[in-house]
């Protein structure tokens, strides 16, 4: 132990530091951001379990879609900004099982087990796509799903879906957004849940974005999903292993956008519509920086930095509105400091060393 | 890759045809796209012709400023969006001073020189940080600038930047209004430098496209290494050449309806030089250079070429273009939207590039032009072919924004793959 004869103090001091930088420039200052905005909302006299529940629901509706990032990453396509292609599954699952007339858990169940199928297609064809564009990933995959959403666009015109609850009045096509008043809103949300000291905490959510973060910690932790991992990390040592890294590429992609589409159904739930045409555009990037803000990079990333992320991202966007309202009567304030902070951290991500050269 | 090594010696024309239809397929099939779009609209020409040449005049230079970074190896500049805000910035300064026409513009062009310089040696400077991974940066960059440029021009206006003026901030005394209208300013600052009639300016092109054969055979004979000859391109451009004069002569002598379009032909100028420095540019010492950068970086750095001031350099030109195509882009259209006007412009330009037949490594002044014209067809005739289809405009527009994303995604895929398939085949023979 050559630290031996330091004091405790300087030890401890060191350890600190090398904590501190682990954890990573990005994080502290978001850390510290999000803590002085708790402060201004206080000093503001807008109550602090209010803000704090927000954040809670904030955290149960978009976790999942934080999650579909996760075998991207660890699969070696980098972050998956072809979430709209998963998101556009979800919602048609979501459409589909108004059609159906479901309600209650039946129509959110229903919705996921209908948007499963389609996932695992457009996954896997977007997979196979992934393996030929080597290196660019992130921009094809950007414009595949602009490309998408709008190719999709045409589709919620066109599709025969004749529900009286999502059809325009006059004219062809579905809403743009559809209550889902009465179908699944809060099916999730509302489940189990419960207040402590006036923080109201959505167990339901909580628990399902729980059990998905538990499925896939368990996945690769599994045969294929130590595979898939190796494949990410070094794909010319897993190739000559074995492993055949273009498949694993695949089911990390399908296992995406397969989080994607069950993800905007747990969001859905929570916000109580289902947001068409162009509203999947930019969630990709909001996903992406979410879980970098949790410590994530291009190459790797845990369950931790998922969840983290998704907390500390959704709670600044929470608390900015308020705050910003308050402090002026600037509404568009909390929107401008959301594009600029989740893009300012996916550029230094982008800027770090390493990633997917 | 050494089977590729004499592909035009003795195909014939039969493999000249084959390789033209194959080589700018994408190009081949946007002109299908856009006569048969033209076609079911029901468009009357003149207003088509009108539309198309404004919009060329208006989007030509935006277009171009991508070419440089192409060839510095680059990729396809998305921050040229910042240069667009650079541009704007200045022209919300002339506006609030009163200063407009001819002046206004060329003042405007000198006080966006600096700030785009200096955000052009930014964006350089990240690009070198983050290698390999250029366009995803340039693309992200472009919305994190957004961002900034809102919180300055909404929030920061009338708070921290004291900015009275009723005409341009909004009634809370705080923001700029979300369009500013530049009628008895900027408007047509430089369009109405010089209009001429349709029919001259056809005559002119004509000359100009014919006149560019002798000029091209001098520069060719001087180039060190042969060019490959291409007879079935000189052919279509000769050909257009030759229409373009004869229907520009024959509706000079016969007044026609024709007659009556005036071309702001002071923006085409502009444009010309533009395309005649790049030319020259490419030919620079600095341009070879950047060359060299562009296809073997390890190359570059070994013949002593500092390429993170190339590449910077290259940033920094395509950064100040674009701020000068952003204000030759509102001065023709005479309002701006604040917050709006500069968000596609990267997209736009990028998909005319694309469509014109340039990929992520190539990218010249003739697939610019074509790439224009066709895009802008397609953005014309769309909304009215979608009513004439579907009874929706609204799905022609649909239509319109899924072929220029969907053309940026299918061309990335598309190089990216030729790339792999390339390094494959270099590694198996």
């Amino acid at each position: 132990m050559e630290n031996a004869n330091a004091t405790p103090f300087a030890r401890a001091l060191r350890g600190i530091g090398a904590g501190l930088r682990s954890f990573g420039a990005p994080r502290i200052i978001i850390i510290v951001f999000l803590v002085s905005l708790w402060i201004t909302s206080t000093l503001l006299k807008i109550p602090f379990p209010a803000v704090l529940s927000d954040s809670l629901v904030r955290l149960g509706m978009n976790a999942v879609l934080t999650l579909a990032m996760l075998p991207s990453i660890l699969s070696g396509t980098s972050l998956y900004f072809g979430l709209p292609l998963g998101i556009i599954c979800g919602l048609l699952g979501g459409v589909m099982s108004i059609e159906l007339d479901l309600r209650g858990f039946e129509a959110f169940f229903g919705a996921v087990a209908m948007s499963l199928p389609l996932a695992v297609l457009v996954g896997w064809g977007y997979g196979w796509l992934l393996n030929r564009v080597k290196g660019s990933e992130m921009t094809v995959g950007t414009y595949i799903g602009f490309g998408f959403v709008s190719l999709m666009s045409f589709g919620w015109v066109t599709l025969p879906f004749h529900h009286p609850e999502m059809a325009w009045a006059i004219g062809k096509g579905i809403r743009v957004t559809i209550s889902l008043e009465g179908r699944f809103s809060g099916v999730l949300n509302n489940l189990w849940s419960f207040d402590i000291l006036g923080v109201r905490v959505p167990t339901g959510a909580l628990a399902f974005s729980a059990l998905c973060c538990l499925l896939v910690w368990l996945f690769f932790r599994s045969r294929s999903g130590l595979a898939m991992k190796s494949a990410g990390m070094s794909p010319k040592f897993a190739e000559a292993s074995g492993i055949n890294v273009n498949r694993m590429r695949i089911r990390g992609t399908i296992l995406s956008t397969v989080l994607g589409a069950v993800g905007i159904l747990v969001y859905s739930q929570g916000f109580g519509f289902l947001q068409l045409y162009q509203a999947p555009m930019y969630m990709g990037f909001i996903a992406a920086a979410s879980i970098l803000i949790g410590g994530a990079t291009l190459k790797t990333g845990r369950i931790s930095h998922v969840i983290i992320g998704t907390f500390l991202f959704h709670s600044i966007l929470v608390v900015a509105l308020p705050v910003a309202n308050t402090v002026s009567q600037l509404g568009s304030l909390a929107e401008i400091s959301r594009s600029v902070v989740s893009n300012g951290i996916i550029l230094y991500a982008l800027a770090q060393k390493g990633g997917a050269e | 890759m050494s089977h590729d090594a004499n592909p035009h010696g003795t195909a014939g024309t039969k493999g000249a045809v084959r390789r033209f239809f194959t080589n700018n397929l994408v190009t081949l099939v946007f002109l299908f796209i856009g006569i048969a779009g033209l076609r079911v609209s029901g468009l009357a020409l003149p207003f088509f012709i009108v539309d198309i040449v404004d919009r060329v005049a208006r989007n030509g230079f935006l277009v171009l400023a991508l070419i440089i970074p192409v060839l510095a190896g680059l990729g396809l500049n998305f921050a040229i969006v910042l240069g667009a805000m650079a541009g704007q910035a200045t022209i919300i300064f002339m506006t609030h001073w009163g200063i407009g026409g001819i002046w206004g513009i060329l003042l405007c062009m000198a006080i966006s020189f600096p700030i785009a310089l200096a955000l052009g040696v930014l964006t350089g400077r990240l690009l070198n940080k983050a290698r390999g991974k250029e366009m995803i940066t340039t693309l992200i960059l472009g919305f994190f600038a957004n961002g900034i440029y809102q919180l300055v021009f909404l929030i920061l206006v009338g708070t921290l930047i004291p900015m009275k003026n009723e005409t341009l901030v909004l009634s809370s005394g705080v923001g700029i209004r979300t369009t500013i209208d530049l009628t008895d300013g900027l408007k047509f600052g430089l369009d109405d430098l010089l209009r001429i009639p349709l029919p001259l300016f056809a005559i002119l092109c004509g000359a100009a496209v014919l006149g560019s054969f002798p000029v091209r055979s001098v520069l060719r004979k001087r180039a060190l290494a042969a060019r490959e000859k291409t007879p079935l391109r000189d052919g279509v451009l000769a050909l257009t050449g030759l229409f373009l004069a004869g229907w520009g002569i024959k509706n000079l002598v016969v007044e026609s309806m024709y007659s009556f379009i005036r071309v702001p032909a002071g923006t085409f100028l502009v444009l010309g030089a533009l395309c005649l420095f790049i030319l020259f540019f490419t030919r620079t010492k600095l341009g070879q250079d950047m060359r060299t950068v562009g296809q073997d970086r390890h190359v570059a750095e070994v013949s002593g070429i500092d390429t993170d001031r190339i590449r910077i350099t290259a940033m920094v030109m395509s950064t100040v273009l674009a701020a000068w195509g952003q204000i030759i882009f509102l001065q023709n259209l005479g309002t701006f939207s604040t917050y709006g006007s500069h968000e596609q412009v990267g997209m736009f330009a990028i998909a005319a590039l694309l469509i014109g037949g340039a990929s992520v490594a190539k990218a010249t002044i003739g697939q610019a032009v074509v790439g224009l014209f066709l895009f802008h067809t397609m953005f014309i005739v769309s909304p009215l072919a979608g009513r004439a289809l579907f009874g929706d405009a609204q799905l022609g527009e649909y239509f319109r924004s899924f072929v220029a994303y969907g053309i940026i995604g299918l061309s990335l895929a598309l190089h990216s793959w030729k790339k792999h398939m390339q390094q494959k085949q270099g590694a198996g023979g």
